[in-house]
């Protein structure tokens, strides 16, 4: 099984892996009477969004690349309820909790690792006092411990040296779990040029697509909450503007287009930029 | 002996006057709905000690905070000379803490002086901010003739009430070189002695000065101390506790509804049997009773100084939201609702509610949940938590959320995602390479 890739990643780091990811699930690992380290949480956007899509696979090659034993829920994961609840459909919210925490207690999870900012706030934060407790991590963070540890380091993929760099924090990372410098490091260690907007950490924008936003329409207004954040990325006039939230991801990519800058500026998500730093 | 009986009288009535209405806010707070907010105490404490005497968060905007600090250390430190008037006032003695305190009364005396010379200039720029700058933090819709006025009157009284504590020594300070009777030399007078040249120089004029600016000085104190009820300036009693009553979780985490767990376990289980409880009448609120204390105690603490509103990113983009006005409804509603106790007793309804009357839908279906507001304000109150409540009143109780959010929640409920895509595709991207 690729996944349970030897852990050796001095080695590893050099052959570039062209292989078909195989994507292990809980249940099949049951089968085999196996547990995994983690789980990867992928949530809805990561699992039907295209664009979100790359960042999943991305984190799935990361964990590939440093032989951590993981699995998915696969068609067994459900919405965590997150936009049911802040649009205030608490009825919905604990629904849907209540049948994930049967199906992640039913595999004796512990810990899980997302790429979803929402979803790690409602499994970390709201589940707990309805019985759902889990180590819950948010992918920016497992890449920090990585790096920290030595596992990944930036070789033997794309340079990003000298590059302009913005992060824009994701509300539920940073203001709502106090999560700043793990997203940071991950861009640090590219030894580019990391330049912070006017707005950022717990002054950091919105990107717009919080509280239920994504989807409705906006209310009247005089612009997009998008646009006004673009803006303010483009002041910075940085070549990569990075994401760690797949909403974030499509609000700002969708504001980059407006401006018909899709060329000159791209939005990666954090796991993309350390993958492809890597060659992965 | 007439002075000093006048004194008492007013001295009884201010005091009083000023506990009946603290009584009916407190009532008013009582209104609101139970939360527990009584755990991991000293953590509470550090908050409070950091947040509230510390002003820390008031220093993310460093000019404005300085001269804030300096009004209140001016409030906190001139309010021991308020004790000493008090006591002179009742029992028609001067300056009774001088013999008491010797040579530190001296000292003390003349840090009020340069603090009160500090508040004066700093009440100046307050006022030049909010009516000659056009800062766009004192503007918006929720800022009406009312709110704009009420800060202005702060601002002027508290001038008022230093100036006269400083023409009131600069007499007393001519008095004591000319060795007056009744004027003992005590105290040190480093800013109104550079006044006393503009004193007249007859004993009886200046015993008139003196004693008319001290009577000024301390019926301006009992009628702003009255004057606090009625303003956003109760901020300076309120925030103490507000700050002691933060909500500790993280940010992001709202409360789970117990009530609702009750009935979806129910659900799911039909043999789970529904422990009884005093549940509330409705889901979300409708109306400031339907809100927590908590939520009601931080309307009156709020003291509108938009800084949420500043960061608020559909504030900024022109939407009609504003988590400072949130607040305010709040308190014009809950007033009111306190007003109708008074006159028609607890059980009259009078046909309005927060939610229409005050806050309209587009402004509460504008917000993203992003906690910008609640990171701005310097005394840790949560708009958040009043939007949220409205919204789960009007999507749990009157099935009336946007259409779109209805489709989301349609989709989340039979594909488990909140877009039309099937269950069984969840894993289509992890099929091919």
């Amino acid at each position: 099984m690729i996944a349970e890739n030897p852990s050796d990643s001095q080695t590893s780091h050099l052959t570039p892996q062209t292989s078909v990811l195989h994507i292990p699930t809980m249940a099949e690992l049951r089968a085999k009477g196996e547990h995994p380290d983690i789980l990867f949480w992928v949530g809805c956007m990561g699992s039907y969004d295209e664009r979100a899509q790359k960042i999943t696979k991305d984190i799935c090659k990361i964990l590939n690349h440093v032989g951590m034993k993981y699995a998915v829920l696969g068609i067994e994961e459900s919405c965590t309820g997150d936009p049911a609840k802040r649009s205030g459909n608490e009825f919905l919210f604990q629904m849907q909790a209540m049948i994930n925490i049967q199906v992640l207690d039913g595999y004796q999870v512990k810990k899980i690792v997302t790429a979803c900012p929402h979803c790690f706030n409602t499994l970390k934060n709201e589940y707990p006092t309805l019985g759902g407790h889990y180590e819950v991590i948010h992918h920016s963070q497992l890449i920090q411990q990585l790096i920290n540890e030595g596992k990944i380091r930036t070789e033997g993929g794309e340079s990003f040296k000298g590059k302009k760099i913005t992060f824009h924090d994701p509300c539920y990372l940073g203001r709502g779990n106090n999560i700043y410098e793990a997203p940071r490091r991950a861009l640090e260690v590219l030894d580019a040029e990391l330049v912070e907007m006017k707005r950022c950490k717990t002054t950091g924008l919105c990107c717009g697509a919080g509280g239920g936003q994504m989807f409705k329409e906006p209310e009247h207004g005089k612009k997009d909450i998008n646009i006004e954040r673009i803006e303010e990325a483009m002041e910075t006039k940085s070549e990569v503007i990075a994401a760690a939230c797949p909403f974030c991801m499509t609000m700002l990519s969708d504001g980059v287009k407006n401006f018909n800058q899709e060329n000159g500026i791209k939005v990666l998500d954090i796991a993309e930029i350390t993958a492809s730093a890597n060659g992965l | 002996m007439i002075a000093q009986l006048i004194f008492f009288l007013l001295f009884i009535a201010a005091i009083t006057l000023f506990i009946k209405n603290v009584r009916k806010i407190i009532r008013n707070i009582n209104l609101g709905l139970p939360v527990d907010r009584s755990d991991r105490k000293a953590e509470r404490w550090k908050i409070m000690f950091k947040v509230a005497f510390g002003q820390t968060k008031m220093f993310a905007r460093p000019i404005p905070a300085i001269l804030h600090f300096t009004v209140y250390a001016g409030f906190i430190i001139i309010n021991i000379e308020v004790l000493e008037i008090i006591i002179d006032g009742l029992f028609g003695t001067h300056r009774i803490l001088a013999p008491i305190l010797g040579l530190f009364y001296n000292f003390i005396i003349a840090s009020f002086e340069w603090l009160a010379l500090g508040v004066i200039l700093a009440c100046i720029v307050f006022l030049i901010r909010r009516n000659a700058i056009n800062l766009r933090r004192f503007s918006g819709l929720e800022m009406t003739k009312w709110p704009k006025s009420d800060a202005n009157l702060i601002l002027i009284i508290e001038i008022l009430l230093m100036s006269a504590f400083l023409k009131m020594n600069a007499a007393d300070f001519q008095l004591q070189q000319m060795a007056s009777a009744h004027y003992v030399a005590a105290g040190a007078f480093p800013v109104s002695s550079m006044f006393a040249s503009m004193m007249p120089q007859n004993e009886g004029s200046l015993i008139l000065i003196e004693r008319i600016c001290w009577w000024f000085h301390i019926i301006g104190i009992f009628a702003f101390l009255n004057y606090l009820p009625y303003s956003k300036h109760l901020h300076i009693v309120l925030a103490f506790p507000n700050t002691w009553f933060s909500k500790l979780e993280p940010k992001g985490e709202l409360n789970n509804m117990p009530t609702v767990t009750n009935e979806v376990k129910a659900m799911l289980d039909p043999s789970y049997l529904v422990p009884p409880t005093n549940a509330p009448a409705r889901f979300g609120a409708k109306d400031v009773n339907d809100l927590s204390w908590k939520s009601l105690m931080e309307a009156y603490t709020c003291t509108e100084c938009g800084r949420c509103t500043s960061e608020c990113p559909a504030n900024i983009t022109g939407k009609l939201l504003s988590p400072r006005k949130i607040m305010m409804d709040t308190r014009d509603r809950l007033t009111e609702l306190g007003n109708n106790i008074d006159i028609h007793g607890k059980d009259h309804i009078d046909g309005k509610s927060l939610l229409d009357n005050y806050i309209s839908r587009e402004e509460i279906w504008a917000c993203t949940s992003c906690n910008a507001c609640t990171m701005a304000c310097p005394v840790n109150i949560d708009p958040l938590a009043i939007i949220l409540e409205l919204r789960r009143y009007i999507v749990m109780e009157e099935s009336k959320a946007p259409a779109s959010l209805n489709t989301m929640f349609g989709n989340v409920e039979n594909n488990g995602a909140p877009w039309k895509y099937s269950p069984a595709d969840r894993l289509n991207w992890g099929k091919e390479g």
